[in-house]
């Protein structure tokens, strides 16, 4: 870390760096002085050791066996499982970015009718079943007679990844581009680059902190993806978290599970503390605005907008279309009576136990409960790292990215194993299922808000200083305004994450408080029309509900924050 | 008590026994039988709950082996068929019953359903036979138990030689079978590894209503899965979980377990609803094998089955 210092006494007032790869505008380490103390991120820090590393440390202690970890790792079909994890996240993670960053463009860049709208239904695909979105994508391809040559191949895991993890690219990375000041980008135009050239030597380099902070995320995800691999891969083919899975859950032994989730552990570890060096080296001071979009005007703009939000509509909208379509059908005609039944189960779906519409309220309660913990102790984090060029403050923002890269079966026996006396006894309580939720949407709030407050100019502080503004003062009316899209952008994730969160739910929740993905999957688990017609019209409502909470938690920033 | 997520009861049923006994009932759930069981083993030092309900005589051995239970006589056992008291030590108690089997959608098969394992085999069956990957499903393991139990440990791998060279789909878990890859859910599959009870849901749960359930069962090869409850040891209040067992094993929690759970209860006593008793199948020779062998061997088989099939 000794190299980034480097430059630093270069003024902040110029713009972004605008041609060399690395160095750029430093901040005075003056202004590190007035950081808010590591004090802020205590409390988080607490919440994230007594739920997380706690949880791991007691399975992986209570499981672990030094012969079996030797010979699961020596074992070649490992090399092949984790070879396979590797590429395939990577190559999802690359796929994703390909397509998302023109939607990122776009959204960042033009000022539209529905512009909110497009926000909000990029996420939904994120909360939905994975076995919901093999149906829909199976539909979808069969439309075209692709379905048995797409089925169970590696392009369906691909395909199943882009669609999942498409908007949190889009959303995360147009927060932070919308707020970056074009003056660069107009100079180079003018002095006759091309937009290609434009794009690649200028707006890319900017963007880099935030499409590092996401990517990192997103291949987590791929990394530890359970469901798509093993609906959509088939049977033949398998990721460390489907061998975790398997070993304990199915085997039952636990040893060989343990071997495999602490290799998992040790790939993730390295993978954030790459992350996390690339992504600090590459912080640049920059000029943020709160929103720079501009209006669509001429043909080329309305061409952009149109081909990009046709790419959209492609990747998130044709398999959304299938699923809404198919809870409209029953009985061999487009009806609502899918939905209608929702509202009455108790008579012949007794087999759900408890109705969806208290599944619904359930899902809220604990989405809600999810997202305020891990809004604040995201906000919180996030301030106290940024601008803090220290190991400890990079280790602990990589910290929080840990329980994205774990597999929620060996986070849930944790949970289940060590939180069992008291003051923490919490095995029959209703807090596990919003902190596991909050666990894992914490580092959406972390990584949304750290390279917007890692840019903030500190001529910007300087200047609000030398006009008399108090550090708390500074930070509140400087800092937090220019933090508040990606805040948004984190909340809405975090809630989605809640909403749609299975795995480690499961283990957690008690069965007379299902939430709506555990309602959805008990009733894909009976035979019979009917139960197969309600699982689909439950997931278009949870498609709405987290549509819905998208666009209120836009609404909710204050006056003085950016608007989409 | 910990279970698993296929646990369901009408309303006002536990709620019966809370009013009797003074005793108030916490539900635990694991996602599936194996889950929940690992959960019960991990936690054994300090046991998550007073009662684990729903561990398969697949899982059986493995559960003994873990001395998980303190042994217990219900009074009310002696209603229940000696066949599926599976435990002399009385360390589980049998609650329900069920057997898995192929089922096939009528009008998609021509008028000719296969009628045994054999004619499953056949090309013009196997290639429109969807199953469930043994490592990954419990209906998918029963299956290949009831090959086993068949064919015997010899003949079973030829067997499933000839269902994969005969096209033989192979899925993660019965969901994505099901409805999945089987007509019922717009697949194109006619034949589905599922159980003998699924055509009482096919009714139940019609679109539009009906009292002939599309499906049928082929009643050769079907798997008998006996379910379980157990008292932890270590439970604090072992006079609960005993009046707790003799409660489910009682005619209210044993004829509410049909049509919530699509398996039939284990005391002879109970009434099974009209709706059940007219559209379950009934497998007039179910198969089975030895838990302490099945334990043995399974692993073997599955690994060998993913060779043969998967492969």
């Amino acid at each position: 870390m000794a190299t980034t210092h480097a430059g630093e006494s270069t003024g902040g007032d110029a713009g972004a760096d605008t041609g060399r790869r690395r160095g750029g505008v430093r901040e005075p380490r003056a202004c590190r002085t007035r950081t808010a103390p590591v004090v802020l991120a205590a409390v988080p820090a607490a919440f994230i050791g007594v739920f997380f590393l706690y949880p791991l440390v007691g399975v992986l202690t209570r499981s672990f066996d030094a012969g079996t970890l030797l010979e699961t790792w020596r074992n070649p079909v490992t090399t092949e499982v984790l070879w396979f994890t590797t590429w395939q996240a990577l190559a999802s993670t690359g796929l994703c970015l390909v397509a998302a960053l023109p939607t990122a463009a776009v959204l960042a860049r033009l000022r539209f009718r529905g512009r909110r709208l497009v926000h909000a239904l990029l996420v939904v695909p994120f909360v939905l079943p994975t076995v919901v979105v093999a149906a829909a994508f199976l539909s979808l391809m069969d439309r075209f007679g692709l379905a048995d040559r797409f089925h169970h191949t590696v392009w369906a895991i691909l395909a199943a990844h882009v669609f999942f993890n498409y908007a949190i690219i889009a959303r995360s990375v147009a927060a932070y581009w919308s707020q970056l000041d074009p003056a660069p980008e107009q100079a180079a135009a003018v002095l006759g680059a091309s937009p290609l050239r434009v794009f690649g030597t200028v707006t890319l380099p900017r963007l880099a902190p935030a499409i590092g902070a996401v990517s990192a995320i997103v291949f987590l995800f791929n990394f530890t993806s359970f469901g798509v691999i093993l609906i959509l891969g088939g049977p033949r083919r398998a990721t460390l978290d489907t061998e975790i899975w398997r070993f304990a859950v199915q085997r039952l032994e636990f040893d060989t599970a343990a071997a495999l989730a602490l290799l998992q552990l040790l790939c993730v570890l390295l993978l954030v503390a790459g992350a996390t060096i690339w992504q600090r080296r590459r912080h640049v001071a920059e000029r943020l605005r709160t929103d720079t979009a501009r209006r669509v005007r001429g043909a080329a703009d309305r061409l952009l907008l149109a081909g990009t939000l046709g790419v959209a509509a492609a990747v998130v909208g044709l398999p959304l279309a299938m699923l809404v379509e198919r809870s409209l059908r029953s009985g061999g005609t487009y009806t609502l009576e899918n939905y209608r039944r929702l509202g009455h189960s108790g008579e012949r779906l007794q087999a759900l136990f408890v109705s969806p519409l208290a599944a619904i309220r359930h899902s809220l309660e604990f989405a809600a409960t999810a997202t305020a913990i891990a809004t604040i102790g995201g906000l919180l984090v996030a301030v106290s790292v940024s601008g803090r060029r220290r190991r400890g403050a990079a280790a602990l923002e990589g910290a929080f990215l840990m329980p994205l890269g774990t597999s929620a079966v060996i986070l849930g026996f944790g949970m289940l194993l060590v939180l069992d006396r008291p003051p923490l006894d919490l095995r029959l309580s209703w807090w596990l299922v919003p902190i596991a939720h909050a666990l894992i949407g914490m580092p959406f709030v972390i990584r949304s808000v750290t390279p917007a407050l890692a840019a903030v100019s500190p001529r910007l502080r300087e200047a609000a200083a030398v006009l008399g503004a108090r550090p708390a003062r500074v930070r509140r009316e400087v800092d937090l305004p220019l933090a508040l899209r990606g805040l948004a952008v984190g909340a809405g994730f975090a809630f989605a994450v809640s909403l749609g969160e299975f795995g480690a739910t499961a283990f957690v929740v008690r069965p007379e408080r299902p939430t709506v993905p555990i309602a959805i999957f008990r009733l894909l688990g009976r035979p019979g029309e009917a139960a197969f017609g309600q699982a689909m019209a439950m997931s278009v409502i949870l498609l709405a509900m987290t549509a819905a909470a998208v666009l209120l938690i836009d609404r909710l920033r204050p006056a003085g924050a950016a608007d989409f | 008590m910990v279970t698993h997520d296929s646990f369901a009861v009408t309303e006002g049923i536990i709620e019966s026994f809370e009013e009797t006994t003074g005793i108030t009932v916490n539900l635990l759930t694991g996602e599936d039988t194996g889950s929940m069981l690992s959960q019960v083993i991990l936690t054994k030092d300090n046991p998550i709950a007073d009662v684990v309900f729903g561990i398969d005589n697949t899982f059986l051995q493995r559960a003994l082996d873990e001395d998980l239970f303190v042994p217990y006589r219900s009074p009310a056992v002696d209603a229940v068929p000696e066949e599926l008291q599976l435990d002399a030590q009385n360390r589980v108690t049998p609650i329900d019953y069920g057997d898995v089997c192929v089922n096939y959608w009528i009008d998609a098969t021509d008028g000719t359903p296969p009628e045994t394992l054999e004619d499953l085999a056949d090309p013009r069956h196997a290639g429109s036979f969807v199953t469930q990957n043994p490592e990954t499903s419990s209906p998918g393991l029963a299956f290949l138990l009831a090959t086993v139990a068949a064919f015997g440990t010899d003949g079973w791998e030829d067997y499933w030689a000839g269902l994969r060279d005969g096209g033989v789909s192979v899925t993660a878990g019965w969901s994505e079978a099901y409805f999945g890859e089987f007509v019922a859910g717009g697949g194109k599959r006619a034949l589905v590894t599922s159980y003998a009870t699924s055509p009482v849901a096919e009714v139940l749960f019609a679109d539009p209503p009906t009292d002939t359930p599309p499906t049928g069962v082929l009643t050769d090869g079907c798997f008998r899965q006996i379910e379980f409850a157990g008292i932890l040891a270590g439970t604090g209040n072992l006079p609960g979980a005993q009046a707790f067992v003799d409660f489910m094993l009682s005619d209210t929690f044993q004829e509410d377990i049909p049509l919530n759970m699509f398996v039939f209860p284990a005391s002879s006593t109970a009434q099974v609803p009209e709706v059940f008793a007219t559209h379950a199948v009934a497998v007039p020779e179910p198969l089975s094998l030895d838990p302490a062998l099945i334990a043995a061997e399974r692993d073997n088989w599955t690994r060998r089955w993913v060779e043969i099939v998967l492969r």
